[in-house]
């Protein structure tokens, strides 16, 4: 387990509810719920949940931590919107599912082989390393994420429409080599460090 | 009824339902002149639309007619019919109120015959029974009006058919140059009831109301029911005229909602609760009809308890604890299908029925800030009790979402705050 976690373990004994308000984009909006049901019926994902949205709410408020920051579900979410806008208390629900997703990754809780969190990782050192997703370095490692041999079969597959997107000067194979992307990536990195540190002062992550 | 001169020590109703003829009858009978206002030709508001009332299972048109009797009974009531307010002046215990008065077409000396309807050839849609049918443009609203008086509808002024309709009149009773008519009247206080509207359910875009035939509202449920509504008392699929025979409820349409009406409409889910009554009493005991009841949870307040553990003791009436994500039609049969969750054990459903019924929200028919500036109302426009209103009052489901008990609670109570201004009218002029 890491630091964050127990760290949050201690801080908010027996009250997840109160961590998910204090730690999670828009949390404050769970204590909202009134259970009816019409997020769960309305996600296109909805057979494959292991816990739908209003589920994933009642077991917040009794508490069930591990479950909840463990689960697959929230990252199931694919930011359809249905949900928000057929909520009749108007709660973000979108917004929670990535807020959950995001804090159980945080603390080390979230499932290691879920897919979405991999490419969700995978894009956000993309992007934040040269300020603009270089998009040939991340279709190989999204291809390559599975390993070698997972990787070359993928690239096989996909070799029609990667030869089409380079032809059409979609994919630029020089990037893999050097790619530009902002002036002057140091700044928003520093950007990104300062942010994070504010966050996690008024959070109380450790260090 | 009187012809006595409205003065500051009179006590303006506007709105004829239930709650409105209740105020203006327990003023009157204390000794107080009213005016009483209604929009439409008749008296009787919403409950006229209702085939039974909950919780006695009685039929509405039998207190009706004792509010008749009491009406006929009271000298001191003046009523306007297909009349509205056009503006209100002054303050508490002195207010010029204009009354705009539409024309009938048809005077006093109307027997309620029908020979006019006979006559005239051209039809209406008809509003008592939500548009599901056609009356003569000669009618009389329904077989209660009050006053027992046909109606002209003004398409037909000007055409051969009103000429018929003069001329099929044996009394004397039509006069086809009626005017529009306004008339000056001071009152003291007002009391205002002008009731409830349905929600418009075709605002609810996942349910389509608006696209699939067979999604209708509770309050169309309520005159099919009724032996002299548009399908004779049987429940009609619109789709293709077939007995339904699975019918699903859907509560809270609209209500507890921020995308439409953020207020419970209290009453929705006894008025299912009795509608399933109807459909157990329609089909006998032993024929396959269900019904499908699905909830967020059900608000059954005080003795409307026991109602609803009767209902719960029907095998036939089966409750789904849900709401509803979106409906869908199955071209083929017309059957609607439901889909959702049922959040007791999270099993997703795609329930396929012969109808669904919209347990439709109550939304005010005037909002608070139409009834004139600064009269308070809360986030949904009813009108709320407030020093700033002046001797302005609520009435009924213009101030709340009310059962007729309720209502007529509420009716009670503003007609003795009227009586309090009035009386400190009289007092004060007594006085100087
Ligand atoms: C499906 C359904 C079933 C129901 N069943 C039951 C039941 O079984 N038992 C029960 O207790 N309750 C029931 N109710 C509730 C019941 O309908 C209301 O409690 C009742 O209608 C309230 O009466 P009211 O006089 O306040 O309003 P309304 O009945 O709406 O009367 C208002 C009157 O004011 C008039 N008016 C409107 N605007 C103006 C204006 N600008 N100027 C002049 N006049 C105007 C209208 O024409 C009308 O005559 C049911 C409701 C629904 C939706």
């Amino acid at each position: 387990m890491n630091d964050n976690n127990t760290a949050m373990i201690d801080k908010y004994r027996n009250s997840f509810l109160r961590e998910v308000e204090d730690n999670v984009e828009q949390g404050e909006w769970v204590k909202m719920c009134m259970q009816c049901g019409v997020c769960s019926g309305s996600c296109p994902f909805g057979p494959h949940w292991e816990h739908p949205p209003q589920e994933l709410f009642m077991m917040i408020r009794a508490g069930k931590r591990d479950a909840v920051l463990g689960t697959e579900s929230m990252w199931m979410c694919t930011s359809c919107y249905n949900c928000v806008v057929r909520c009749p208390r108007e709660i973000p629900i979108t917004h929670i599912m990535h807020g959950l997703a995001n804090y159980a990754h945080r603390l080390g809780l979230a499932p290691k082989v879920n897919p979405t969190r991999r490419f969700a990782k995978i894009f956000w050192d993309n992007i934040s390393k040269n300020g603009r997703v270089n998009e040939t370095s991340l279709s190989i490692k999204l291809y390559f994420m599975d390993g070698y041999s997972a990787g070359v079969k993928r690239a096989v597959e996909m070799a029609n429409t990667g030869l089409g997107m380079f032809r059409t000067k979609r994919l630029n194979p020089l990037a893999l080599i050097s790619y530009k992307g902002i002036e002057n990536p140091k700044q928003l990195q520093s950007m990104l460090k300062k942010a994070r540190e504010i966050e996690g002062r008024r959070k109380g992550y450790p260090g | 009824m009187t012809d006595a001169v409205p003065t500051n020590e009179t006590i303006l109703v506007v709105g004829a339902g239930i709650s409105g003829v209740t105020a203006a009858l327990e003023a009157a009978e204390c000794g107080k002149d009213v005016v009483l206002v209604e929009k439409s030709p008749s008296v009787g508001g919403r409950v006229a639309q209702l085939y039974k009332y909950f919780p006695k299972m009685c039929r509405p048109l039998c207190g009706q007619e004792i509010n008749q009797r009491r009406m006929d009974a009271s000298r001191r009531l003046r009523l306007y019919t297909m009349a509205e307010i056009e503006s209100v002046t002054g303050e508490a215990g002195n207010y010029d109120v204009s009354i705009r008065i539409r024309p009938r077409y048809v005077n006093e000396n109307c027997t309620a015959c029908g020979a006019c309807a006979d006559a005239v050839e051209a039809e209406i849609k008809n509003p008592h029974n939500l548009n599901l049918n056609a009356v003569k443009a000669a009618y009389i609203p329904y077989s209660m009006s009050y006053p027992q008086r046909y109606v002209l509808d003004p398409s037909i002024i000007g055409t051969d058919d009103a000429q018929k309709a003069k001329e099929a009149c044996q009394y004397g009773a039509i006069e086809l140059d009626m005017e529009e008519a306004t008339v000056e009247i001071k009152a003291g206080a007002i009391i205002w009831a002008t009731g409830w509207n349905p929600y418009d359910a075709a605002k609810i875009q996942p349910y389509g109301y608006d696209r699939y035939d067979n999604v209708i509202t509770s309050l169309e449920l309520e005159r099919m029911m009724d032996p002299s509504g548009p399908t004779g008392g049987r429940i009609l699929r619109p789709s293709d005229n077939r007995e339904a025979r699975s019918i699903a409820f859907i509560q809270c349409a609209g209500s507890r909602d921020q995308n439409h009406l953020s207020h419970c409409s209290r009453i929705c889910c006894m008025a299912s609760l009795k509608q399933s009554t109807y459909i157990s009493e329609k089909y006998s005991i032993d024929s396959d009809a269900t019904t499908t009841i699905y909830y967020i949870d059900i608000r059954t307040i005080d003795r409307l308890e026991d109602f609803q553990k009767r209902v719960q003791a029907d095998e036939k009436v089966r409750f789904i604890k849900s709401k509803v994500a979106n409906i869908t039609e199955d071209r083929i049969s017309g059957d609607v299908v439901l889909h959702g969750v049922n959040t007791e054990g999270y099993q997703r459903y795609d329930n396929q029925h012969d109808l669904a019924v919209l347990a439709i929200g109550m939304e005010p028919s005037v909002r608070a800030g139409a009834v004139g500036s600064g009269i308070a109302g809360d986030k949904s426009g009813f009108i709320q009790a407030d020093a700033n209103n002046g001797a302005i009052f609520g009435a009924g489901c213009a101030a709340n979402a009310l059962d007729v008990n309720r209502a007529v609670q509420s009716a009670t109570a503003a007609a003795l705050r009227a009586i309090q201004v009035v009386n400190g009218v009289a007092a004060t002029e007594a006085g100087s």
